[in-house]
């Protein structure tokens, strides 16, 4: 009887969750695990935001995951869980770009827009492992997301002007719609020249100039099924890097890709798409507009990158499953060539990069599980095969000079597993994971040849010995929620292992002029990194509302040696006015001194800062068209500062006062 | 009928094998062409034969020079394959005559008809001053001989040092190759010789020369894992490692120890000292 009652009672419980999963997963997934950044040009959601056509590096770093490493006005590195661009992933729509430069003068951030995007997904982690291998996690910059409708035209015209370096920026975009057709396309220029630090002091190499163009269109087949064409071309010219001894005259992309995308198949396969994409990159460092070098050079780089991916998401019972297959074959060509004083001498060539050739294939498999209607559990798992080739025999001579056993050919398999927890209740909502996850080191890592890093003042010279990289994590999420009240805590600690930095050989001469030695990759036993961050929202009224964000972050070796560019304490706090068509905000955002910096990787201490911004908004409604204005300043004190993620220490921005306008109609 | 379509298969694969195997065979009967990669530069004429110089420039140079010859006899048009030959350089200078380092001449393949050697000429020629090369062969018991005038132009880069000792000996140091450097570990081969008299130059054994490639337009950087040359053989040429981390201009430093370790000649680099006072110079 007793057993009976009990089946029964299993029985009640298992139709009763189903139910409540039917229901739960009609609507969004209340799973809270990745953060995304709205970017989005399109109406609302951009209105809403304070500086709309600020750059997508600005965007980014509202997160409280994403730092950036600054080595000038442009094309800022992000780090993410503090980790830079070998340990995080960052991809477009799930595409994999590399780019071309060998000092990481341009991510990939650097070679999109904001009008090109509409948000921005960031994973910490192995959450992140979806599109390929990643220690830190990952950044995924989606395009804009025009969808098939009711005809209709939609133009806009933006423009804006900085005070501080003078930057102009205009754009526009036009996008169109209707039941079996839409495309979307838009342009933006940007063109700035030194800025200034506080009081005054400018920043010589500082400016930039950027010309970006894409171009989305989509046609539908049938009625669950549409192909989409998509073209982003950017183009950056006359870059200063007042923080390096070299700039860049050119940085040219074109990221092309092709989809096609069925939703739902049937009643199993919600969605399934599959993308073919293709990238090219061309990269040219030069020294000619500096007056003091040593020595004139040139490193050009290009990176090319060809593959696909398969995206499918099907459910089973109360599994909701993700799988996705992908697959990537990037070559990186870096070359070096010096002109000695003498003209009569032949040039000094090297390849920095020596034609590497990176083919990946692997699957990724998620499982999320329902286990009641407060509850579900995820699993992950991914399977990866890396294998490198260096393609050209002048490069592999150069890197047998070090490794003479070394072959051109190096395989890798490369693994990631992850657990989550979570519950949500009400207005609480917490989780746990942890997870295991490998990666491959980069190719400068392991084909990198006398690359010159300005910041420890060494060259590098790559090891293709070099074991995987992997890492332990555990984290933790805990989220509050009421009216009036939101309260966020994320934490995170990576245990990595053969944690891959440059250690310095005595017993090696640096080739470049003034520098202090040469680094060889090698490993670490192990690192460890800790991060945790706060953020609360307090709604003092209808139109007033405050947010605090706080985060911490603390890494540091076996030997309990500091790593780099770790944030200390850094703390934003705003307040917010917004009533009808007018926004209003004054916000405080600093961080405190740093005082675990990593002296071996060259850095120092770093003080204190705290800056005042300010801005306000408003949007005009006529009967056609629509204008947002906003005006604002930033650094408003004008304090002279740097950061713990300033290249060479160079201060950041002054006093800067701005103006956006947006032309819809 | 399955059977058979399979024994046919595994037929038309046999014949198929047997029939690459055959033509293999066929294609494989060697070609040597003896004078692969070489270069006429010179014919020496007496009233028997003429005296044919190769190199794989097709020039000699102030330095090291390798020099292959074939010995043609007028009357058949036949080239020699069994003759003894003995060379000798010698530099008419206005007030002396001397000669340089030199090899035997030896036969390259038994059943060939090319002669190999080097000559390792110290200096270059000038408008009054020249090389000339006596050539004696004989064939079947018979002697005859050849000579004449050998350009000899100054080597662009250096590629010879010639210098007298702390001990008092007059050494010749001279680069062999790499002749084609690459960025990479290049395998070093040197001559080290040194005076006995105007006419005899015998390879010195034992010592090494040590190198150390820098580049004087970068900041004067080295490379790494260099090997100084020293031989594997008595009487043979030095080998050693020579890493080239980059195209351009190179200045191998030099000095030469004995094999008790006394340098008799070069300096070694440091911040002060950029240069010693031997070296080599290589350009790419």
């Amino acid at each position: 009887m007793k057993n009976l009652l009990t089946i029964g009672f299993l029985i009640y419980c298992y139709t009763f969750n189903f139910a409540q999963n039917n229901i739960k997963t009609d609507t969004l997934l209340p799973i809270k695990m990745q953060e995304v950044i709205i970017i989005g040009k399109k109406a609302q959601l951009f209105e809403k935001q304070t500086k709309v056509l600020t750059t997508l590096d600005d965007y980014l770093q509202k997160s409280a995951k994403v730092g950036m490493i600054k080595r000038g006005a442009y094309a800022w590195e992000p780090t993410l869980n503090s980790m830079s661009t070998e340990r995080t992933l960052i991809t477009i729509d799930g595409m994999r770009i590399f780019g071309a430069c060998t000092d990481k003068m341009d991510p990939i951030t650097s070679y999109v827009e904001v009008s090109n995007l509409s948000e921005a997904t960031v994973c910490s982690g192995q959450e992140g492992s979806c599109f390929g291998n990643t220690i830190g996690g990952s950044i995924d910059l989606k395009r804009n997301n025009t969808v098939f409708g009711a005809k209709n035209w939609n133009f806009n015209i933006n423009s804006g002007f900085e005070t501080n370096n003078k930057q102009k920026i205009i754009g526009s975009s036009i996008q169109y719609q209707d039941s079996l057709f839409y495309f979307d396309t838009d342009f933006m220029l940007r063109d700035a020249e030194n800025y200034k630090a506080g009081k005054h002091q400018e920043i010589l190499f500082s400016q930039f100039k950027k010309v970006n163009f894409s171009s989305t269109s989509g046609f539908k087949i049938d009625k669950n099924k549409h192909i989409e064409a998509s073209l982003i071309y950017d183009k950056a010219t006359n870059v200063g890097y007042p923080a390096l001894p070299m700039d860049v005259s050119i940085a040219e992309a074109i990221i092309t890709s092709l989809k096609y995308e069925y939703s739902p198949l049937n009643k199993k396969i919600n969605h399934w798409e599959t993308k073919l994409y293709y990238n090219t990159i061309m990269h040219k460092m030069d020294d000619t507009k500096r007056p003091f070098v040593p020595i004139h050079m040139d490193m050009p780089g290009w990176s090319k990158t060809f593959g696909f991916y398969s995206k499918l998401n099907f459910k089973q019972n109360q599994h909701h499953f993700l799988l996705n297959i992908n697959s990537f074959y990037n070559t990186s060509l870096a070359e070096m060539t010096m002109y000695p004083a003498n003209p009569n001498e032949n040039p000094m060539f090297m390849l920095t990069w020596p034609d590497v050739l990176t083919a990946y294939h692997g699957a990724f498999l998620e499982d999320s599980y329902f286990l009641n209607c407060h509850s579900n559990v995820k699993f992950s798992a991914s399977l990866g095969n890396h294998a490198n080739t260096v393609q050209s025999t002048f490069g592999l001579n150069s890197l047998q000079i070090f490794y003479p056993n070394m072959t051109a050919k190096s395989n890798r398999v490369l693994k990631s597993f992850a657990g989550n927890y979570n519950y949500f209740k009400n207005h609480i909502q917490f989780g746990f994971g942890v997870a295991y996850g490998e990666r491959a080191p980069s190719v400068t890592e392991a084909y990198g040849f006398y690359l010159f890093n300005s910041f420890e003042n060494y060259d590098n010279i790559g090891n293709p010995n070099l074991k995987n990289e992997s890492s332990f994590e555990g984290n933790f999420f805990f989220e509050f929620k009421k009216e009036k009240i939101a309260l966020q805590l994320n934490s995170s600690y990576f245990h990595i292992a053969n944690y891959i930095v440059g250690k310095p050989n005595p017993a090696l001469v640096p080739m470049t002029i003034g520098a202090t030695g040469v680094k060889i990759y090698s490993a670490l036993d192990y690192a460890t990194i800790f991060n945790v961050s706060l953020q609360t929202e307090y709604k003092f009224s209808k139109y007033v509302k405050s947010n605090i964000q706080l985060v911490y972050s603390r890494g540091k070796d076996f030997m309990n040696i500091n790593l780099p560019f770790i944030s200390p304490i850094r703390y934003s706090t705003s307040i917010l006015y917004t009533k009808n068509r007018f926004l209003s905000e004054l916000s405080i955002q600093g961080n405190t001194k740093q005082v675990h910096f990593g002296a071996i990787y060259g850095e120092d201490k770093t003080p204190d800062y705290a800056l005042l911004h300010a801005n306000v908004g408003y949007k005009f409604t006529m009967p056609q068209a629509k204008v947002i204005l906003k005006l604002g300043v930033e650094n408003l004190l004008d304090a002279y500062y740097s950061t713990y993620s300033d290249w060479n220490n160079v201060p950041r921005q002054g006093r800067n006062c701005y103006i956006n306008t947006v032309f819809s109609f | 009928m399955k059977l058979f379509i399979k024994n046919l298969f595994a037929i038309l694969i046999v014949a198929i094998l047997f029939t690459s195997c055959s033509k293999d065979n066929e294609t494989e009967t060697p070609v040597v062409n003896e004078l692969d990669g070489l270069i006429k530069f010179k014919e020496l004429s007496n009233s028997t034969h003429v005296v044919e110089l190769y190199s794989t420039t097709g020039a000699t140079v102030q330095g090291y020079n390798e020099i292959s010859l074939r010995i043609k006899d007028k009357a058949n048009n036949q080239y020699i394959t069994n003759a003894t030959v003995t060379w000798l350089p010698i530099m008419h200078m206005t007030m002396m005559s001397h000669s340089c380092p030199k090899s035997e001449v030896k036969k390259v393949s038994p059943s060939g008809t090319l002669y190999n050697g080097y000559i390792m000429f110290q200096m270059p020629q000038n408008a009054t001053e020249y090389w000339d090369l006596k050539i004696d062969y004989t064939i079947d018991g018979t002697s005859y001989s050849v000579t004449s005038v050998i350009d000899v132009p100054a080597s662009p880069k250096r590629t010879v040092n010639t210098f007298t000792g702390s001990d008092g000996v007059k050494y010749l140091v001279a680069y062999v190759s790499p002749r084609n450097p690459k960025v990479a570990i290049n395998d070093l081969v040197v001559g080290v010789w040194k005076m006995q008299d105007m006419m005899n130059f015998p390879v010195v054994d034992g010592y090494t020369l040590k190198i150390d490639p820098r580049m004087p337009s970068m900041g004067n950087h080295s490379s790494p894992n260099n090997v100084h040359a020293t031989q594997s053989a008595v009487g043979n040429l030095y080998t050693g490692k020579l890493s080239l981390t980059m195209t351009g201009y190179w200045k191998i430093n030099l000095q030469l120890a004995k094999p008790d370790g006394t340098i008799v000649k070069g300096e070694e680099i440091t911040d002060v000292v950029t240069s010693s006072s031997i070296y080599f110079e290589v350009e790419f």
